[in-house]
Formats: structure tokens, C-alpha cells, sequence
């Protein structure tokens, strides 16, 4: 086990490697001169000749990557904007936490309703309650997140008045975008719980549970939910990306200063180094994540531990 | 002469009745056909705009404009006069075919690069896969905004940038359906005969691993038209004053307190298309599901 875990994280190394190189690249092939978009056009040619030899931009492609390389991974040093002339390290210590804080409420309140809708459709299977749940995933997963969130701001700021529509500030001014943020995975989630569980509420272990008298609660939750439980992680898992990048949108409705604003606001300035230090800091956090929902799968789940356990284990089940 | 006749007509029906199976399949699940018929009015509805709209979709008239939904303008005006109803219509012809085109060009790609993967195996699937491993383990939505920063705003731009992003999920699928198939005895069968690899590959192999694809690929044009949307929404993808349904949200944004019917009915027009797409692909699923197969 611990070699698979270790294995995984060698595994990331080339992974993060890879994105940095290939978001670099991109953003070498952007049109347009980036000393022109700092200093503006009316810049003298000499201003811009200094400028390009302070960014580095007389240089060769490979030269700039493995600066670029060597900066990021070796040196830890991630540059200034071209822009703001700020600290990206700052920026990025300073905006992490907020993206992730509202990722994990995103994913952990469409964590809840969404495994709940579907073993309630599940144990109701053809019923109208089951009905209802599937028909609130299926609207769930056609309405688009920026329009869910417009609205979200109509009815709870601008007509009820509950609730802030935009900046930072304490836990309330997350509740919104979370809400905005969490259909998507609520219907997937609520889908898939479904389904598994449908799967596996009819095996013969769960009527032996019942039989024996365990209290239906029970049976529900630790012999069936538990054993539908690998495709429902993996949805989970998936989320989790599609809700780092979903980020990016919902941050800059709701004017929340995370790194998904901050990319989007640099995609628009031309601002490389923001862009490609951020992509590359949100790769590491989905990778952090995919491996995390590897190791969940092992905890979960006793026939996958015993795959990556000791080789004497396995001869031993097999005689 | 009789005999072969027969078996050509035998051959012609069984056809024709696989591709009937599944519609007649579809039509007994309400949901997918009540789907199909409304995205199909949407369809009709977008390509004769010219002549259903009421106004043209640049057509100002700033005396009316922040006009409620009314007789005269069915979902009321915008900021500068502009009938929404009849912008709706126009941009459904970017996000629609927006939509199809971007999963069009990644469904071909995600064919090309998937059966090879998945046909030659060894190291050349192995080189590809580590490769699409990379590309996703960036969040979609960052590599779609990242690569139309590249390429710039604009409709066919936008098309490109989003079918990037399609393409290794559907290399991916193709290439699961590949490893099931290519050990089955008629692509044996092929081989001795000598056929080549690319004849194997078109004629044998994709065709057996199309009823996922299908199923995708109708799932895909939903995900493509939000993921369009949204990048018109921040501002990349296509600009105003081109009416794409994203465009249109993002500019009235500002007007949500005043005006809200400006940011209510953009939206509800993607809501209607994406869950007309969704229910026509999951009865597609249950329909093509041999499972499910009567």
C-alpha cells in the first residue's frame, strides 16, 4: 500500500511537469508584443527594447521554459505580474485558501443533498418520490451554474434582501456561490447514488441483513450505501475538478477575490506569468485531490486494499 | 438467383432494422421524445429566424428600451431597445451550432487519436494516454479559457478552443470500446485476410464502438453550449453585439436589479436546449443499452 501511495506521488511530479510546460507553451503563442501591453502604445522603441530584455523576452522559447522551470519548482520563486507589479507567491497565499474554501463547501454541500436525493429515489424506486429527485437532478443539470447564480442574487439579495451578492467577507458572503455552484454535482451525484445503489439493495446480503433484524436505517447506510459507495467517489472526484474550474466563472460573478478571478482577470490583461503560475497551482490541487480519491477507493473499499497489499497475503487466499 | 436476392434483401432489412430498433426504442420512452421534439421546434425555430423574429437582432429603439415582457416584445427589450425575443432566435444559431461543431471536431479527433491508442496498444498507447493524463488533470473549464486566451475571441476561435477540451474524454471512451472489440474473432477474421490497419480501424472497429460515441457526443453539444456560454459570460468567446446566449447574460448583467427579465430569459433559453439535449441522450443511452435490448 505504501508503495502505491508513493508511487502515486512520483506520479504527479511528471504530471505537473507536463502541465507547466504545455500552459507555457500556449502562452508563448499568444498574439500581440507583451512590452507594447504593459507600456501601452505610446511607448518609445527603446522603452520597449528595455522592456523586453527586463521580461527575458529576447530569449529563446527554450531558455524562457527552463527559466521558467527552474524559477517555479527549484527556486519556489513564481515572478511578478507584468500588470499589477505585484508578488504572484503573495497573491496566490492570499487567494488559495478562499478557491479551495469555496470549493469544499460547493462539493461538500452538493455531497449532501445530492447522495441523499438519490437514496431517497432509491428506496422509493418508481414511486413519486423518485420521481421528484430525478426530475430535480435532470433540471439540475441543465441549468447553467452563471445563470443559477443571477438569479440566486435576484431572489436572496436584491429582492429578499438575506443574503450579500458580491465581495468577501464572513462565512454568508459563500453561502450564495456555493448554492450557485453545487446543481451540477448534486445531479450527478444524485444519478449515480441512485443507480448503484439500485445495483446492489436487491443482492443477497442486504435481504440477510434485513432478516436478521438489523434496523432498516442501518442496512440502508452501512451494508448497502457502503457497498455502492466506488462510483459515487469517483463522481466526487471528477467534481471536485469541474468545480475548480466552474470556480473561475462563479468567482467573478460574485466578485470574490480567489484564483479563479484572479486567472480570469490575467486571461484578459495578458498577464502570462499569473496565468501559467495559476494553472500550474491548480493542476498540483486537482492532482492533490485525484490522489486523494485513489486512497479513499483503498479505504473504502477491502477488494481494492487487498490488490495493492502484500504478495504473501493474496497466496495465502488463493490456497 | 433467387438465393441471392433473398439474402439481399435479408442483409437490407436487418439494416434497416437496427437503425429502427433504436428509434423505435427511443419512442417508447416519452421523456427522450418529448426531448427530441423540443429541440427539434429550437432547430426550426433558429434557422428561420429571418423570418419568425420580430425585429432584427441589432435593430435599436432607444425610446423602448428596458421594456417587461409584452405583446409587442415577447420577452421584453435590453439596454438599448433590442427585442430579447428576437436576439434569443438569431444567437441560437452561434450557441446551437456552436455546440455541434466544437463536439463534431473533438468526437473526430478523440476517434483518430482513441482507436490508435487503443488499436496499437503497447507504447503508443501508453505515450498517448500519459499524454491525456496531462491535459486532464487541468480543470476543463481553465485549459478552454487558457487556450481561447491563445487564439483569441470569435466564433470559429471559440469552436476550436472547446473542442480541445472534448477531446480526450472521447479518446478515452474510444479507446475502452477499442480494447473490448479488437480481440473479438471477425477483427481476427480481418487480419488474416490482410486487410490493413487503417481498413480494420474504419471499417470494423469504430463502427462496433459507435453507440457510446453517440450517446456522448449528444451528451457533449449540452456540456459545449454552457462551457460556450461561460466564456462568453467572462468575457472571451464571441462579443457583442453578436446575440450568442452568453453574450447576452453577460451584458445585462449589470441591469439585473432594474431590468431582471434582461438576465432571466438568456438563461432560461440555454436551460430549455441543454434539457432537451440531455433527455434525447439519455433515451439514446437506454435505447442503444443491449442490456436493455427486448
Amino acid at each position: 500500500m505504501l508503495r502505491y501511495i508513493l508511487k502515486r506521488i512520483l506520479w504527479m511530479i511528471p504530471i505537473v511537469l507536463g502541465v507547466a510546460i504545455i500552459v507555457f507553451t500556449l502562452m508563448s503563442f499568444c498574439p500581440g508584443d507583451p512590452a507594447t501591453i504593459i507600456l501601452g502604445s505610446t511607448a518609445t522603441e527603446s522603452d520597449l527594447t528595455a522592456m523586453r530584455e527586463e521580461l527575458g523576452l529576447n530569449k529563446t522559447y527554450i531558455e524562457r521554459l527552463g527559466t521558467f522551470l527552474y524559477d517555479t519548482f527549484i527556486r519556489f520563486d513564481f515572478g511578478e505580474s507584468w500588470i499589477t507589479r505585484t508578488s504572484i507567491k503573495a497573491a496566490i497565499i492570499e487567494r488559495l485558501p478562499r478557491t479551495m474554501l469555496l470549493t469544499i463547501a460547493t462539493l461538500g454541500l452538493s455531497t449532501l443533498i445530492g447522495i441523499s436525493l438519490g437514496i431517497m429515489a432509491a428506496i422509493n424506486q418508481g414511486n413519486w418520490k423518485d420521481n421528484f429527485c430525478m426530475a430535480f437532478a435532470l433540471i439540475g443539470v441543465s441549468v447553467p451554474d452563471f445563470w443559477l447564480a443571477l438569479l440566486l442574487i435576484l431572489l436572496f439579495s436584491v429582492k429578499l434582501g438575506w443574503l450579500p451578492a458580491m465581495g468577501i467577507g464572513g462565512l454568508q458572503y459563500y453561502i450564495l456561490p456555493a448554492m450557485a455552484g453545487c446543481m451540477g454535482g448534486i445531479a450527478a451525484l444524485a444519478r449515480q447514488t441512485r443507480s448503484s445503489m439500485l445495483d446492489v439493495i436487491r443482492a443477497d446480503y442486504i435481504t440477510t441483513a434485513r432478516s436478521k433484524g438489523v434496523p432498516e436505517f442501518r442496512v440502508i447506510t452501512r451494508h448497502a450505501l457502503k457497498n455502492a459507495f466506488i462510483p459515487i467517489i469517483t463522481i466526487i472526484g471528477t467534481h471536485f475538478g469541474k468545480m475548480l474550474g466552474g470556480a473561475m466563472v462563479i468567482e467573478t460573478i460574485f466578485a470574490i477575490p480567489g484564483m479563479g478571478s484572479y486567472i480570469v482577470t490575467a486571461v484578459n490583461s495578458r498577464d502570462y506569468p499569473v496565468v501559467q503560475v495559476g494553472a500550474v497551482f491548480l493542476a498540483i490541487v486537482f492532482s492533490i485531490c485525484m490522489l486523494g480519491v485513489d486512497l479513499i477507493y483503498a479505504a473504502v473499499d477491502p477488494r481494492i486494499r487487498a490488490q495493492y497489499g502484500k504478495k504473501s497475503r493474496k497466496v495465502k487466499v488463493n490456497a | 438467383m433467387l438465393n441471392t436476392m433473398a439474402g439481399k434483401t435479408q442483409i437490407k432489412i436487418k439494416k434497416k432494422s437496427e437503425f429502427m430498433r433504436t428509434l423505435k426504442q427511443m419512442s417508447y420512452n416519452k421523456l427522450a421524445v418529448f426531448g427530441a421534439i423540443v429541440f427539434a421546434i429550437e432547430l426550426i425555430l433558429v434557422i428561420l429566424a429571418p423570418l419568425i423574429a420580430p425585429y432584427g437582432y441589432a435593430e435599436m429603439d432607444m425610446a423602448a428600451a428596458y421594456q417587461p415582457p409584452s405583446w409587442a416584445h415577447l420577452c421584453g427589450t435590453d439596454d438599448l431597445g433590442r427585442d430579447i425575443f428576437s436576439r434569443l432566435l438569431y444567437g441560437g444559431r452561434y450557441s446551437i451550432t456552436m455546440g455541434i461543431f466544437s463536439i463534431g471536431i473533438s468526437v473526430m479527433l478523440g476517434i483518430i487519436i482513441g482507436s490508435t491508442a487503443g488499436y496499437f496498444g503497447g507504447k503508443v498507447d501508453n505515450i498517448i494516454m500519459r499524454f491525456l493524463d496531462i491535459i486532464q488533470s487541468l480543470p476543463g473549464m481553465l485549459l478552454t479559457i487558457v487556450i481561447s486566451a491563445v487564439l483569441g475571441s470569435g466564433y470559429i476561435n471559440t469552436i476550436l478552443s472547446l473542442s480541445v477540451n472534448g477531446i480526450p474524454g472521447q479518446a478515452r471512451m474510444l479507446r475502452a470500446q477499442m480494447m473490448r472489440v479488437r480481440g473479438s474473432e471477425y477483427i481476427e477474421a480481418a487480419e488474416s485476410i490482410n486487410c490493413s490497419k487503417f481498413r480494420i480501424i474504419a471499417k470494423h472497429l469504430i463502427p462496433n464502438s459507435f453507440s457510446p460515441l453517440i450517446v456522448q457526443a449528444t451528451m457533449g453539444v449540452a456540456n459545449m453550449i454552457i462551457m460556450a456560454a461561460g466564456l462568453s459570460f467572462i468575457g472571451l468567446g464571441v462579443q457583442p453585439p453578436a446575440s450568442e446566449w452568453g453574450a447576452m447574460l453577460s451584458g445585462s448583467r449589470q441591469f439585473i436589479r432594474s431590468s431582471p427579465h434582461m438576465v432571466f430569459f438568456p438563461g432560461l433559453a440555454i436551460a430549455i436546449t441543454i434539457l432537451a439535449l440531455n433527455l434525447m441522450g439519455d433515451g439514446l443511452r437506454d435505447a442503444l443499452d443491449p442490456k436493455l435490448k427486448r
